[in-house]
């Protein structure tokens, strides 16, 4: 199989280039991943960011034939070939195929990503009903991988002011908790032209979700709620 | 001037709104305008001249151009957010659009109650 990847390492070379290989396998049941620890194991000079390698961590997202993906768990008998292989758009590289994240944590950080409660702490855990807790699926399980953010062209153009598609998902993850006595400076911190008005709904976040989540949808509620409390 | 980066305008829910709305406003025109040219085929000039010379039609046809103003500013303001980065061209390219727009409306309406 071929694989065309993005190489580029900025001490060293003036301009990123992308490097041919070549890997006598069969696709069977393999994982890009796989192919990929193959590759490096002929080239170690391969940059690549890796860890649980089954789709919980998101360390390696990565634009895979022009689409962002998770590696681990895109099978490799469903990618044509060549393969190309690009780190995820509109990021600094820090090397081949690992990105400089920051920008997408900053964002992710000024959602205030945590549970606001200001009651004295409970003897037990913090109750909620089954409809309440039902209201957080399709929120909590976005592990951060940035594919979605790295996909919006929004985010491409203001990655400093829009919240991105996976900081606004976790920001609704927090308005959509029973737990979480923040909404009102929760959506004053996301009523901003930039800051969330941004998002067109074009659907690339919810396209390329390795996990299956809809940020159009969440950022959706979050418009909802602006709208509730200004008519 | 500290170089920062600025946010929290408190602004934006209302143009979102505005959008939609007058997204609604320009379809149910068009889905009007587009029933009329098909049941008046072929189409005479009195017939195109009665309804434009009918107070209700007229104001729907501003409805529908107002609308268009309006969305056009919001679509226009995005675009300028997403690609024009130095603030003074930007000001001034947003400036340029809203009397644009302005001057439209105004001359909308003399065209509207001009038709004879």
């Amino acid at each position: 199989m071929r694989f065309l990847i993005y190489r580029y390492n900025p001490e060293t070379d003036a301009k990123p280039y992308m490097q041919a290989y070549d890997l006598d396998i069969d696709a069977g049941n393999m994982m890009l991943l796989d192919a990929i620890l193959l590759i490096k194991a002929q080239d170690e000079t391969l940059s690549v960011r890796r860890s649980c390698r089954e789709g919980v961590c998101g360390s390696d997202a990565m634009n895979i034939n022009g689409r962002n993906g998770l590696a681990c768990v895109t099978p490799l008998s469903e990618l044509k070939e060549p393969i190309e292989l690009r780190p995820l758009p509109g990021q600094p590289v820090v090397r081949d195929l690992v990105v400089d994240l920051s920008q997408f944590y900053k964002q992710y950080r000024s959602i205030k990503p945590y549970l606001i409660n200001g009651d004295p702490e409970p003897e037990i855990e913090r109750l909620q009903s089954p409809e309440d807790r039902e209201e957080l699926d399709g929120l909590y399980e976005c592990i951060l991988c940035a594919c979605c953010s790295t996909s919006c062209p929004s985010f491409w153009w203001n990655p400093d002011k829009f919240v991105g598609p996976a900081g606004l998902l976790q920001a609704y993850r927090f308005i959509a908790d029973s737990r979480d006595q923040a909404t009102a400076e929760r959506l004053d911190n996301l009523e901003d032209p930039y800051r969330l008005f941004r998002c067109h709904s074009i659907m690339t976040c919810v396209d390329v979700c390795p996990k299956g989540l809809n940020p159009t949808r969440a950022i959706g509620k979050i418009k909802e709620m602006l709208l509730k409390r200004t008519v | 001037m500290v170089n920062r980066i600025v946010t929290g305008a408190h602004y934006g829910m209302r143009d979102w709104l505005v959008q939609r709305v007058t997204a609604v406003v320009m379809a149910l025109y068009i889905l009007f305008i587009a029933g009329f040219l098909l049941t008046h085929q072929p189409l005479h000039y009195a017939d195109w001249s009665n309804l434009l010379q009918s107070q209700l039609v007229r104001l729907a046809s501003l409805l529908f151009l107002l609308s268009l103003y309006l969305h056009a500013w919001v679509g226009m303001r995005d675009i300028f957010m997403d690609y024009v980065k130095p603030v003074g061209i930007r000001l001034v390219a947003e400036v340029s659009v809203i009397l644009s727009l302005i001057a439209y409306a105004a001359w909308s309406l003399q065209i509207l109650w001009g038709i004879q």
